[in-house]
């Protein structure tokens, strides 16, 4: 393989893997409709080997068709394709009633790029070039979201608790106080939980700014998140992935 | 004769011949079938007259015919005839041989039929002093007893002349149109034909490659000099931004290279590593060198695009005292790590039209830069952003108290890849003002540097300030 072409793909080895070295992808059927044929296959390889199965499709209209035809967790579109665009593949398919959750593949990556694609039916959208572990960690959450209503009124991990509506915070029954910011960055955590949610994620999430964040400034405000929610406890929940971002899960 | 016709060939190419050339054949259309016009009904009305007095003069004789009889008809008739300039007068028998008259024959057939001649006849008239020669005139004839005819008519002579005249006038007309077109031509048309003619002179050139060439604007103002110095406008844009796009690829040679070649030797080291750990270690170093090469890319298109105005369409109305507070916000952890009191002087409530991604990413880019060279800063380490209202715009500034830099180096530091000496042991890309500029340049705005404490303290420190135009209305 020809090891420029790769670098608009990803950079990293795919998989998360932990300290234990345990693979902790679920399983999920994905479709990816990319006309780059080394791109798609370099992507689907990678998909695999983390347990997730991706088909492929190279043009539009099989895409399409495909997409109609099988049930999948999650779409990976790209925008330009040849015989149908990309946009236009998400158009046809929610007008087949079909909501498969579809992130955006673009080459363009400009700001009002994104909106029209996210105006068009996608559900994220990722420029090119990207690291592979912020594809997949976006596909993860994608796929989840499929099955957990965005209305859950609180959410759990282990002994921490976060009741949206009083913006109530506690661990094992005893109050934590956050900042504004920091209460939303633990409820977009703890919303996925058990997900990789990237640093640039983060940002789109809880800052609603749509850029790569250079420098480490997401991490800073992680570990102080950390600080309050871990200090006194002796189990840590908020883990650092290392090369993709940050994951809240109960170990025990 | 050749280069001539060469000449030629190449003139009616030419768009100003070829409207004056549209416009003598259109104006001499109008004036032919003006000067026929007139001439036609001029000569209706002519012939009106003439019959008008035709028929005076028939009534005249007819009553003295009436009252003396042939005799007193014949008489009138002779004396009438030979006055000068007289009308035609005949009374022929009725074998049609003339009996008297100044008319020594008339075409056959006129005098057999009675009232007007329908259309001019030809006659030869009697007295030898009239020009020779076939005339033409028109005539009415009357019935009268005896098989006696009369008939009073008049030469033609006159309306013809009358028409000749005026075909003369026309040719004169045409003529002067002619040659006054010419002149036109010669004097307006050639005239910006010449100044095309320089242009596409220079065109060409430009398209030969040299964006430096600029088209010849007049002081005169019009249309051409307009048209010239917007295409010169034109060209400066495209200069800029060719520029843009060879300083880009330049750097790109330059400054990519090294960290490449550094990645590349990495990846060699690893391959040659046999322990796990330490190839671990070589690879997860090779990932970070190769994600801080994609943010140097991506940084470089954003950077491009944002020049290119491509992303202009997303302006919307922008609250700037809340991305100032908000970025303040985000790194206010990241300045308190590194020791740094980060501070906020913002007006509330001042907005902009623009794209508040990209404002967003700015006031970032800057905030960063001052955490990064405000920490060496001895003393009162602190970062200000401010943002007032002033009268030339919104001033959102981003003030250390870091080593500042030179006066005579601000400028360059705006440039891409540009890094101080001091600074290139620090991270970075060396595009964060580069993007900054380029957002304020879309915005309209514009970028200002210069020294916190003023360029002669012991500690200038820098203040960044992007200026935002306000918009009227």
């Amino acid at each position: 393989m020809d090891i420029n072409r790769d670098q608009d793909v990803g950079t990293e080895k795919s998989g998360f893997t932990e300290a234990s070295g345990e693979v902790i992808v679920p399983h999920m059927k994905i479709l990816v409709i990319e006309d780059d044929l080394e791109a798609a296959a370099y992507m689907t390889k990678a998909f695999r080997e983390t347990g997730i199965v991706a088909d492929h499709a190279s043009d539009g209209d099989s895409g399409l068709f495909m997409g109609t035809e099988n049930a999948y967790d999650v779409m990976v579109i790209d925008r330009m394709l040849p015989r149908r665009d990309g946009l236009s593949v998400i158009s046809e398919l929610r007008k087949r009633g079909i909501n498969t959750p579809v992130l955006i593949l673009s080459a363009l990556g400009q700001v009002d790029d994104r909106v029209t694609g996210l105006r068009a039916g996608g559900d994220d959208y990722l420029p090119k070039p990207y690291a592979f572990s912020e594809l997949l960690a976006r596909v993860e959450v994608l796929g989840r979201r499929k099955g957990t209503p965005e209305q859950d009124m609180a959410y759990r991990v282990g002994d921490l608790e976060l009741d949206r509506l009083s913006h109530e915070v506690k661990r094992a029954g005893k109050e934590i106080l956050l900042q504004p910011r920091e209460f939303r960055l633990l409820e977009y955590l703890m919303k996925n939980a058990g997900q990789v949610v990237t640093r640039t994620m983060l940002l789109e999430n809880v800052w609603d700014y749509h850029f790569d964040p250079q420098t480490n400034v997401i991490d800073v405000h992680v570990s102080r998140l950390r600080s309050k929610i871990e200090k006194d406890f002796d189990r840590p929940l908020l883990k650092t992935i290392r090369g993709a971002g940050y994951m809240i899960k109960d170990e025990a | 004769m050749n280069r001539f016709l060469t000449r030629l060939r190449l003139m009616f190419r030419s768009t100003a011949v070829r409207l004056s050339g549209l416009y003598i054949v259109l104006f001499a259309l109008c004036a032919a079938f003006l000067v026929f016009y007139v001439t036609a009904m001029s000569e209706r009305l002519l012939v009106q007259q003439t019959r008008q007095t035709v028929q005076e003069e028939i009534a005249d004789i007819q009553r003295a015919y009436e009252r003396g009889g042939v005799n007193l008809l014949l008489r009138i008739m002779e004396r009438r005839a030979r006055q000068p300039g007289a009308n035609l007068y005949v009374i022929a028998g009725p074998n049609g041989e003339m009996l008297a008259g100044n008319v020594a024959s008339v075409q056959p057939g006129i005098l057999e039929t009675a009232g007007w001649t329908e259309r001019p006849f030809t006659y030869e008239p009697y007295s030898e002093s009239t020009r020779p020669g076939r005339h033409f005139a028109i005539a009415n004839v009357q019935q009268l007893d005896n098989g006696l005819r009369m008939m009073v008519g008049r030469d033609l002579g006159d309306p013809s002349r009358f028409r000749y005249i005026v075909r003369q006038a026309l040719m004169v007309a045409l003529t002067i149109m002619g040659v006054g077109a010419l002149i036109i031509w010669f004097g307006i048309g050639r005239n910006a034909l010449k100044r095309i003619d320089r242009m596409s002179a220079a065109s060409q050139k430009i398209m030969a490659g040299d964006l430096s060439q600029r088209l010849p604007v007049g002081r005169s103002g019009d249309e051409f000099d307009r048209l010239s110095a917007n295409l010169n406008a034109m060209l400066e844009r495209i200069e800029k931004l060719n520029e843009g796009l060879r300083q880009v690829s330049d750097n790109i040679a330059h400054d990519l290279k090294t960290p490449l070649t550094r990645l590349r030797n990495k990846a060699a080291d690893a391959l040659g590593e046999s322990d796990d750990t330490v190839r671990r270690n070589a690879l997860e170093g090779i990932i970070g060198e190769s994600d801080q090469l994609i943010r140097t890319f991506n940084a470089l298109l954003m950077i491009s695009r944002v020049e290119a105005g491509s992303i202009a369409a997303e302006m919307t109305p922008v609250d700037l005292s809340a991305i100032s507070a908000d970025s303040a916000e985000l790194y206010e952890p990241v300045a308190d790590e590194a020791g740094l009191e980060l501070t906020t002087e913002i007006e509330p409530g001042l907005t902009v039209n623009g794209n508040r991604e990209l404002i967003g990413q700015a006031i970032f880019n800057l905030i960063d830069n001052a955490i990064k060279y405000a920490a060496e800063a001895e003393g009162e380490k602190k970062i200000v952003v401010k943002l007032v209202k002033a009268a030339d715009g919104l001033r959102l500034s981003v003030c250390d108290n870091g080593p500042g830099i030179p006066a005579n180096k601000r400028d360059a530091v705006k440039k891409r890849f540009v890094r101080l000496d001091e600074s290139r042991s620090k991270p970075g890309t060396g595009l964060g003002l580069s993007l900054v500029e380029a957002v304020m340049e879309l915005h309209g705005g514009g970028l200002e540097l210069s020294a916190t404490n003023g360029d002669d303290a012991d500690v200038p420190g820098l203040t960044v300030t992007m200026v935002f135009p306000v918009v009227k209305g």
